[in-house]
């Protein structure tokens, strides 16, 4: 139990180092902030242009969709902050500086995790944040407790979930050095995804993401619940509230996959 | 010219070579295709006929848009890292003394890079589309040639754009900032995240004259037939008009850049 804590002390120290270091250049870093929000927002852009022309998508209300938008942005924007930097594993094993962390006695996750640690991605979780908090406001629900405590479970669940997912991105790069593009369909893709009702989807490709890899459960799930609509492709009620659990699923397939690909590294050598 | 014929084919053998990274961007672009196709069918669902495309073709506009992301640089064009990098360092200063043309060199390099990028990335996104979903493909035979001229002159406008962004590198030293707008506006207005057509008012307007709309907008419209005959000239003027304004903009910058470049180190 001792190395998880190591790690995320480790990771502490680390990613404050590089805050520091950001933060020697202030306009620097307020320039890069302001365009990552700006970026960010931009398929908020194109959902506001949707509904420039239409009243609804698939009938759900623009309310309804800047909900679905909100949670998977948020969940995005923490886990993009905190794990983002693991996309970058493919490029240390090319270059060999992978070594280097090996002989580091700190977890190699955590080191990984941490170097270069941007701020700056706290962009896109302020602007994921902006528009759930707008969507609450628009909103027309039946608030009870229950709903309103699934929000944050919710986007804390979508967070630990799309973290597993970028932990086995990375893990697949210990194989494929080119294949950071792969994860980015996962992540990025499934950030996309989830930002519209699943009924407009083909149901073939909301069941794949149910039950094959289950993304649904960052948000449509519990989403659809706080809506009171019915959950996508036969799930049962409870279903709604069963994002922790899945996200733990996630971590324990994250974390073998990790550990496979750490002791099937071979170093590149010079 | 041989020796920039030589440049384009090193340019295309480069990619070529990076086969997984390939794949990954194939499987990428796939994805998001399915993604952005889903959408545009309940937005057309409500709307048909927005933006002047039915149902078919806006689908086709997804699949296009995914074929061409690399192609046309929207998102980068793949060699500005590289030369801000030389410029940073002071390597620049070798480049300058070789008996070929800077602009020249690197567009060669473009040219070559975009080749590979259009057979390794663009047809596999395009025909998984064609199969899973109704698309528009064109009804004359010459529309296909019609369509490549006009990805070649909108990779022509990408390069240019590309390479004003990264001379900038000679004043501001660290570039991020401007490619990190040039991204932006490379998203935005080319019509990658909705078609230049359905923006509204003004806004549209705007953007279907800016360069940008050159990369993606232009070319679609050519491969949907909306462009033909005397339009079609038109389309092509309008992207070559661009071309040749902002080379010669990248030109002047780089004369103005030459002439006062200070080589870093010691």
């Amino acid at each position: 139990m001792a190395e998880p804590v190591a790690g995320v002390r480790a990771y502490g120290l680390i990613a404050a180092m590089w805050v520091r270091s950001t933060m020697t250049y202030r306009f620097s870093f307020a320039m890069t902030l302001l365009s990552n929000f700006t970026a960010t927002g931009f398929d908020f852009v194109v959902i506001l242009l949707m509904f420039g022309q239409v009243d609804g998508l698939g009938g759900f209300s623009f309310a309804e969709v800047a909900f679905l938008y909100g949670t998977t942005g948020t969940a995005f924007g923490l886990a993009d902050l905190v794990l983002g930097q693991v996309q970058r594993l493919g490029r240390r094993v090319r270059d060999g500086t992978l070594d280097t962390l090996l002989v580091r006695p700190v977890p190699v996750l955590a080191q990984v995790a941490a170097d270069r640690f941007a701020l700056r991605r706290v962009g896109r979780v302020i602007q994921g944040l902006i528009v759930l908090v707008w969507s609450l406001v628009l909103l027309d629900v039946e608030w009870t407790p229950l709903k309103a405590a699934l929000v944050p479970v919710m986007v804390i669940g979508g967070w630990l979930i799309f973290s597993a997912v970028m932990v086995m991105g990375a893990a697949f790069q210990f194989w494929a050095q080119d294949g950071s593009e792969v994860a980015n369909a996962f992540t990025y893709g499934g950030n996309t995804l989830l930002q519209y009702p699943p009924v407009i989807f083909a149901q073939d490709l909301v069941r794949g993401v149910v039950y094959v890899v289950p993304l649904a459960f960052v948000n449509w799930v519990p989403a659809l619940y706080v809506l009171g609509r019915e959950a996508p492709a036969g799930l049962p009620g409870w279903a709604a509230f069963a994002s922790p659990l899945v996200a733990a699923v996630f971590w324990v397939v994250a974390g073998l996959a990790w550990r496979v690909g750490m002791r099937s590294y071979r170093s590149t050598g010079s | 010219m041989r020796l920039y014929a030589a440049v384009a084919a090193g340019g295309f053998r480069r990619y070529a070579t990076y086969r997984v990274a390939t794949a990954a961007g194939v499987f990428t672009n796939t994805v998001f295709g399915f993604i952005l196709a889903y959408t545009y069918m309940a937005l057309w669902d409500e709307r048909p006929g927005l933006g002047g495309y039915d149902m078919s073709e806006a689908l086709t506009y997804v699949w296009i848009g995914q074929a061409l992301l690399a192609t046309c640089g929207l998102m980068g064009g793949g060699f500005e890292d590289e030369l801000m990098e030389r410029i940073k360092t002071g390597d620049i200063a070798v480049d300058l003394y070789r008996p070929a043309d800077l602009q020249a060199w690197w567009l060669s390099v473009a040219l070559g890079r975009s080749a590979f990028q259009l057979l390794g990335r663009g047809v596999v996104p395009m025909a998984v589309g064609a199969l899973a979903f109704d698309l528009a493909l064109p009804g004359h035979p010459s529309t296909w040639a019609a369509f490549l001229l006009s990805v070649a002159l909108g990779v022509v406008v990408s390069f240019a754009v590309w390479f004003l962004v990264a001379l900038s590198a000679f004043w501001l030293m660290d570039g991020a900032g401007a490619v990190q707008v040039a991204w932006l506006a490379g998203t935005f207005f080319s019509g990658m995240l909705l078609p230049l057509t359905v923006f509204p008012g003004a806004l549209g307007e705007v953007a279907r004259l800016l360069p940008w709309a050159s990369l993606l907008q232009v070319p679609a419209d050519v491969f949907l037939e909306k462009r033909t005959g005397w339009a079609l000239l038109e389309a092509y003027a309008f992207q070559a008009g661009w071309a040749v304004v902002l080379l010669a903009a990248g030109r002047a910058l780089q004369a103005v850049a030459t002439r006062r470049v200070v080589v870093q180190g010691g």
